[in-house]
């Protein structure tokens, strides 16, 4: 059934692996992984939801020894993946509503339950509206009674399948459908939107963590320490979209990179609601760099500019550090 | 076994019997006793291997259903009125995916204004959903039906929802003969799914499909549905065999054989038209009443059949589409097309008002006699309505007007003429 891994599919870290331990080499190097997600999807190029789903999900895989279940909301990852009568899934996948894929997946952690079949795991998967708006209540709902479910969120802070409408994710200032860059304050408002790790942690669920696409084998870790964990479990991975954000498609991982350098993204794990480690910011850079390059900002940069915004994210920005502690002492100093 | 019970415990009792594996449970009157019955037989270990699950709405309810109903558990859920509307996109959803989840609906009201009694609005809003829908008209039928419905959705791979008339049946304490663990064992099989989530063998379900073969699977739906207008009197018939009482089939009539005037009805009220139909009958009116057990699907040919030799149809439904009137209505009268007769629309009891032996005997007096309006409202209290018509006329206001009907009546209980 399950489609053999050609080399070229053995992604761009094959030769900087040969130097690291096998252990510590990416799953995605291997020829014998379970290619979950296969070729000949619909994604965009440079997609980082394909990316985020396919690493997410083969680390998953082989977590559970190839023992997995998924469930997925509405949006571009279950469109592209499933356009009748193909799919690129090659594990037991199912879609149902957009708004649902955690009680479906509580759904199939219980039949699982109840039919003694231990060793076989769910996760549910979907984008941003799927999970902080549409699906939030489902979502709050598994966490809450602790279901045995990891939750995978792909960020990427809009309703992209719909053309780019503004989500609770979407970043003050950002320009989206529904969120013009006109008017005296274009873009997205500041002060509205909301952060599902952190409401996820006031849970107090086993496992929480973020993730982005720019350090894949920091995703392929976290999948597979949730799935060493029973319970409700909660991954959110920053995921650009270079149709939504109007960034060019080879930007993906280097805009994702930013968004962590830059403090807009903090990167961190959290164990029954407490901190337990981030990702220190390795070389610091100012929140410009991060939006320069995406159109979805590109009104803070035309005539004059608006530094006053920029400032405003730059604050934002310095919240995290400060918060998650994202600087090591002496370079903070 | 006799029993003395309420109906919704005895609805309880009748689903353990079938051995269900995941429970969702989301509390809303007047469906709420059935799962808290369910939720003690899974706690104290009666019902075992079960998943009890309390989800934090119906939609949760319904989706937790999809899931463990697509990983090959039997599954049931209960909900009524506002709960069903929250939940109808994943009702749609399950019978789109062909899954046989079990629901009893306790028919209730649909606000605004917020009504907890019985009517069927609720169900009826569903109507179109795809899941096979069969109407209780006792407690002791409504349990029989829970049997029949996880036999009859897994056959045919189709969710069922299995309609009781809110507190008249849910609450009302009756008789009951339980039918024992081996019996229930014998009738129904274990669930074994066509396809089903599973690791050795990976299916994708759910996927996107365009114009090109939408309306096939769309006619597919209708056509198992067609099927199960086959399999409904049969199952109905092995169920009678097994334990010896009728309960279900598509339609049921009663002193119908010479009847002029044929009364359609659905649910509990069918045992309050039958006592009129023989008062009247003592009198010399032919009349008779065609309870419809299936109304999902909908038995056009075994309705037609019983109606064929009337003169008239008075349909008595407890649900209403304004703006035209009846819903059953809609229906029994596709059955009747080229038939010579006259149709009568009764829309009685919404909202929980009483329905009399005294109205129906009056309405059905008229229907013989011709003076029965086309569509007619049961003991529809016309002082208040011009009152409030008056008042509208006078000045025009927007918002709610129950409170001023409230206040015409004087009252705020549930009236009972």
């Amino acid at each position: 059934m399950a489609t053999p891994i050609k080399f070229y599919q053995t992604g761009t870290f094959t030769v900087g692996n040969r130097l690291l331990a096998p252990e510590q080499r990416s799953l995605q190097a291997s020829t014998e992984r379970s290619n979950s997600l296969n070729s000949g999807h619909r994604a965009c190029q440079g997609c980082g939801e394909a990316l985020g789903a396919r690493y997410a999900v083969d680390a998953a895989m082989r977590a559970t020894d190839g023992k997995l279940i998924a469930a997925n909301a509405t949006g571009c990852l279950e469109v592209f993946s499933t356009p009748y009568p193909e799919t690129s899934w090659q594990l037991p996948w199912i879609h149902s509503l957009f708004g649902n894929a955690a009680a479906v997946g509580t759904g199939i952690a219980a039949a699982l339950k109840v039919k003694g079949k231990h060793d076989v795991r769910v996760i549910a998967q979907g984008g941003d509206g799927g999970t902080t708006d549409i699906g939030f209540g489902c979502l709050s709902g598994m966490f809450e009674r602790n279901d045995d479910v990891l939750y995978i969120c792909y960020d990427n802070e809009a309703y992209m399948n719909t053309g780019v409408q503004r989500s609770s994710a979407t970043p003050g200032a950002a320009r989206t459908a529904t969120t013009m860059a006109v008017g005296p304050n274009p873009g997205a408002t500041f002060g509205q939107g909301k952060n599902v790790p952190l409401i996820a942690m006031a849970h107090e669920i086993p496992y929480v963590a973020t993730a982005t696409v720019a350090d894949l084998r920091d995703l392929e870790a976290k999948v597979e320490k949730a799935m060493s964990v029973r319970g409700a479990r909660y991954l959110h991975v920053l995921v650009p979209c270079p149709l939504g954000w109007g960034a060019a498609s080879h930007d993906t991982i280097r805009l994702a990179r930013l968004a962590r350098e830059t403090g807009i993204f903090p990167v961190f794990e959290a164990e029954n609601g407490e901190v337990t480690a981030v990702t220190k910011i390795r070389s610091r850079v100012p929140v410009q760099d991060y939006l320069k390059p995406q159109k979805r900002f590109a009104h803070l940069f035309s005539g004059a500019g608006d530094a006053a915004t920029i400032a405003k994210i730059q604050a934002d920005a310095d919240r995290n550090i400060r918060r998650f502690k994202l600087l090591d002492e002496e370079i903070a100093a | 076994m006799l029993k003395q019970i309420e109906g919704s415990h005895a609805v309880a009792e009748s689903v353990a019997l079938c051995r269900p594996e995941v429970i969702c449970a989301y509390p809303i009157s007047p469906q709420t006793h059935i799962v808290e019955g369910l939720g003690e037989l899974v706690k104290d270990g009666t019902l075992s291997p079960c998943e009890f699950i309390n989800v934090e709405s119906e939609f949760a309810a319904m989706s937790v259903a999809i899931g463990s109903s697509a990983a090959g558990a039997r599954t049931y859920t209960a909900t009524a009125s506002q709960g069903l509307l929250f939940m109808a996109e994943a009702v749609f959803n399950a019978s789109g995916l062909g899954l046989p989840i079990v629901m009893t609906v306790a028919n209730r009201a649909i606000g605004a204004p917020i009504n907890i009694w019985n009517d069927h609005s609720d169900s009826m809003s569903q109507r179109d959903c795809g899941w096979l829908q069969l109407f209780a008209e006792t407690n002791q039928e409504a349990l029989d039906l829970h049997i029949q419905a996880f036999k009859l959705g897994e056959e045919l791979s189709m969710p069922v929802m299995v309609c009781m008339d809110g507190f008249i049946l849910t609450h009302a304490y009756e008789r009951v003969d339980m039918p024992s663990q081996a019996d229930v064992d014998a009738f129904l099989p274990a669930y074994e799914p066509r396809q089903v989530l599973d690791p050795t063998d990976p299916v994708s379900i759910g996927a996107m499909v365009g114009p090109e073969a939408f309306m096939e699977v769309r006619y597919l739906a209708h056509a198992k549905q067609t099927m199960a207008l086959e399999r409904i009197p049969q199952i109905a018939h092995e169920f009678a065999e097994r334990f010896g009482r009728n309960s279900g089939g598509l339609v049921r009539s009663y002193r119908c054989e010479d009847a002029e005037t044929i009364v359609v009805a659905l649910g509990s009220v069918l045992g309050t038209i039958k006592d009129t139909v023989d008062d009247l009958r003592l009198g010399g009116m032919k009349i008779g009443v065609l309870g419809i057990q299936s109304f999902r699907p909908f038995p056009l040919a075994a309705v037609r059949a019983v109606l064929q030799g009337a003169k008239r149809v008075v349909v008595l439904e407890k649900s209403f589409s304004v703006g035209i009137g009846g819903v059953v209505s809609t229906d029994v009268r596709m059955a009747m097309s080229g038939l010579n007769l006259h149709g009568y629309t009764v829309i009685a009891g919404l909202g929980g008002r009483a329905i009399t032996k005294t109205s129906l005997a009056r309405t059905f007096a008229q229907a013989e006699a011709g003076t029965l309006e086309p569509l007619t409202f049961l003991d529809l209290d016309w002082r208040i309505v011009n009152r409030q018509l008056e008042r509208e006329a006078a000045m025009r206001r927007s918002g709610p007007i129950a409170e001023n009907l409230l206040r015409d009546v004087g009252a705020v209980a549930s009236k009972v003429h």
